[in-house]
């Protein structure tokens, strides 16, 4: 891996793979855990049905809950402008559609990718803050163990990563582009074993909640 | 003798006059340069005023493992123009494709050059040098890296014209079978522009020359040593078809309905994101076209290893591997491993629920 090229080249071949690889095994182990373990039947009487509940539930707690919008209004807003912002440029931006284009077959429009680069600006200056408020604020900072470091940290560098290869911030090319390559790479591999795994089993765990509100008969 | 005398002492406007260019076109070459290299207008008559008392530099011109396209890059470009009279009113006194002299006497001519001319000549090398073995290339018997090292010891500075000079080129492609390396490999001690391109563009091969006669040092470098004004850009910055890559508009195929409409090439493989030149701006031929423009992906050769950046006709950042395949192997392993971890975990909820014991109320009645 002696030039930049060697490098890109390694991350876009061997290097994919294998964060692939850990990648699908990972999460299916993970989502397979859950469910094959199951949850004992419940023999009482149902007093309503469980899909609705649960389907709404899993729309509905996309919702910000009052409460703790009114404790923590920053923390609320800052995590959806980065959650949104990481969304548009991951899947609204020209490359990255047909990247899984060619690899997947899936496509959907684009977004022109200046307005993707402003998204990916606000979204780095918004993480940075997320990560200063988590330092700065004694309660967060006493909550926060080394996972939430580590994850923040492979979230933000492909964002940063991204950023700098658009803007061709260092040289050669092909090295940033490896790097940002490489930093997803690094998200994939640490996603399956880390809270990151919410993206998958946030749908499991209000559906169970909204479904079993529902089955009870009561608003969840 | 006498003749050659004279041309050689000759002013660059004096030869240029004798050749019938007037001092309008000669303004307008000087314009030209200096918009060429991003200077401010200001420059023209200090750039008009430099050539035209600038001495005709001694270059030597040297080509090692290479396939002469670059020479026919220089030589058929614009012509007849201005920038082929420039390119006649440098002495030069060495070049084994074009000059008459043969055997000795070309050899000669190198060696005269280089002593009449020492530390004051250009060297130009087009090719890369092996080092497995010098058999590899010779000229005259001399071996290449040889050659290099004598010519390059007396010279005021190295021009690497093309990519097999600048970073070893296609020789130097994997598996690289004569060991060979470009010319900054070699020489460490006397400063080198890279003009990289397979060929480069005339016109940046001109104006690097133009502007050692005008200002008597090199210009500004980029980090692989090419000089800014010429490849400061990357050809996707600058290409006509970028609009189409920000909405999304790719050609599939050669010939297509989005090739015919001009759409971006970057499915077919265009390195035009990863590649600085000037093509998109200069273009070729008198500013007729050039690849992207005809219809074919930047091949990326203005830049190190071109040959071995995975495939003239794949995209950038797309993964190599087959990867839904890939990925239905690697599902069914997952189901497979999560099935069982599932399913110890099961075994260790029963094993704990068989193994828990309830407490009575005699149990809690007891004394310990």
């Amino acid at each position: 891996m002696s030039t930049p090229t060697d490098f890109l080249l390694w991350v876009r071949g061997p290097g994919f793979d294998i964060a692939l690889v850990i990648f699908i095994i990972g999460v299916i182990i993970r989502l397979l855990e859950v469910l094959v373990l199951g949850r004992k039947p419940d023999q009482a009487e149902p007093r309503g049905g469980e899909l609705g509940p649960g389907l709404r539930t899993v729309v509905t707690r996309t919702l910000p809950e009052t409460g703790s919008f009114k404790r923590a209004p920053f923390t609320v807003i800052g995590g959806y402008i980065w959650h949104i912002g990481f969304f548009i440029s991951l899947f609204l931006f020209v490359p990255h559609i047909e990247l899984i284009n060619a690899t997947l077959g899936l496509i959907w429009p684009g977004i022109p990718s200046n307005l993707v680069d402003a998204v990916a600006a606000v979204t780095i200056v918004t993480l940075i803050a997320m990560l200063f408020s988590r330092l700065s604020h004694p309660v967060k900072r006493y909550l926060s163990g080394p996972e939430d470091y580590v994850t923040w940290l492979v979230t933000f560098l492909p964002m940063l990563t991204g950023y700098l290869a658009y803007h061709r911030m260092i040289d050669p090319y092909p090295l940033v582009l490896g790097l940002h390559i490489l930093s997803v790479e690094l998200l994939m591999v640490v996603f399956p074993f880390t809270k990151l795994m919410h993206a998958f089993t946030f749908i499991i765990a209000r559906w169970y909640n909204g479904a079993m509100a529902g089955r009870r008969g009561v608003q969840s | 003798m006498a003749d050659d005398m004279k041309r050689f002492t000759q002013t660059l406007g004096e030869s240029l006059r004798e050749r019938g260019v007037s001092r309008r076109g000669f303004l307008k070459f000087c314009t030209a340069t200096a918009s060429m290299m991003a200077l401010p207008p200001t420059m023209v008559p200090a750039i008009a005023a430099a050539l035209e008392k600038a001495r005709r530099p001694s270059v030597i011109w040297l080509s090692f493992q290479e396939c002469t396209g670059c020479t026919e890059s220089i030589t058929r470009s614009h012509s007849p123009s201005v920038e082929n009279l420039i390119f006649d009113h440098i002495s030069l006194d060495y070049h084994h494709t074009l000059q008459v002299a043969a055997g000795d006497a070309a050899e000669a001519a190198r060696e005269a050059a280089m002593h009449e001319n020492e530390g004051k000549y250009i060297v130009v090398v087009d090719g890369s040098i092996p080092l497995d073995n010098p058999g590899f290339s010779t000229i005259a018997g001399i071996s290449n890296l040889q050659m290099l090292e004598e010519t390059v010891a007396g010279a005021a500075a190295v021009v690497a014209v093309g990519s097999c000079a600048a970073f070893g080129g296609l020789p130097h492609a994997d598996p690289n079978p004569t060991g060979a390396v470009s010319v900054s490999d070699i020489v460490h001690d006397k400063p080198i522009v890279n003009v990289s391109g397979c060929p480069p563009i005339p016109t940046v091969i001109t104006g690097v020359l133009a502007h050692f006669l005008t200002f008597g040092s090199l210009p500004e470098l980029d980090a692989l040593g090419r000089p800014m004004v010429f490849y400061g850009q990357s050809i996707h910055d600058r290409c006509y078809r970028r609009p189409f890559y920000d909405k999304g508009l790719f050609a599939e195929t050669f010939d297509d309905e989005g090739a015919r409409k001009g759409w971006c090439l970057y499915r077919l493989g265009c390195k035009g994101p990863m590649t600085y030149n000037a093509c998109a701006t200069t273009k070729w031929n008198e500013g007729t076209s050039w690849p992207v423009e005809s219809g074919h992906g930047c091949l990326g050769c203005s830049e190190p290893d071109f040959w071995d950046a995975g495939g003239f006709y794949n995209a950038l950042s797309i993964p190599d591997s087959d990867i839904i395949r890939r990925a239905g192997v690697v599902a069914a392993a997952g189901v497979a491993l999560g099935a069982a971890a599932g399913a110890l975990n099961r075994s260790t909820r029963a094993k704990a629920a068989a193994s828990h014991e309830k407490v009575t109320i005699d149990d809690l009645d007891k004394t310990s």
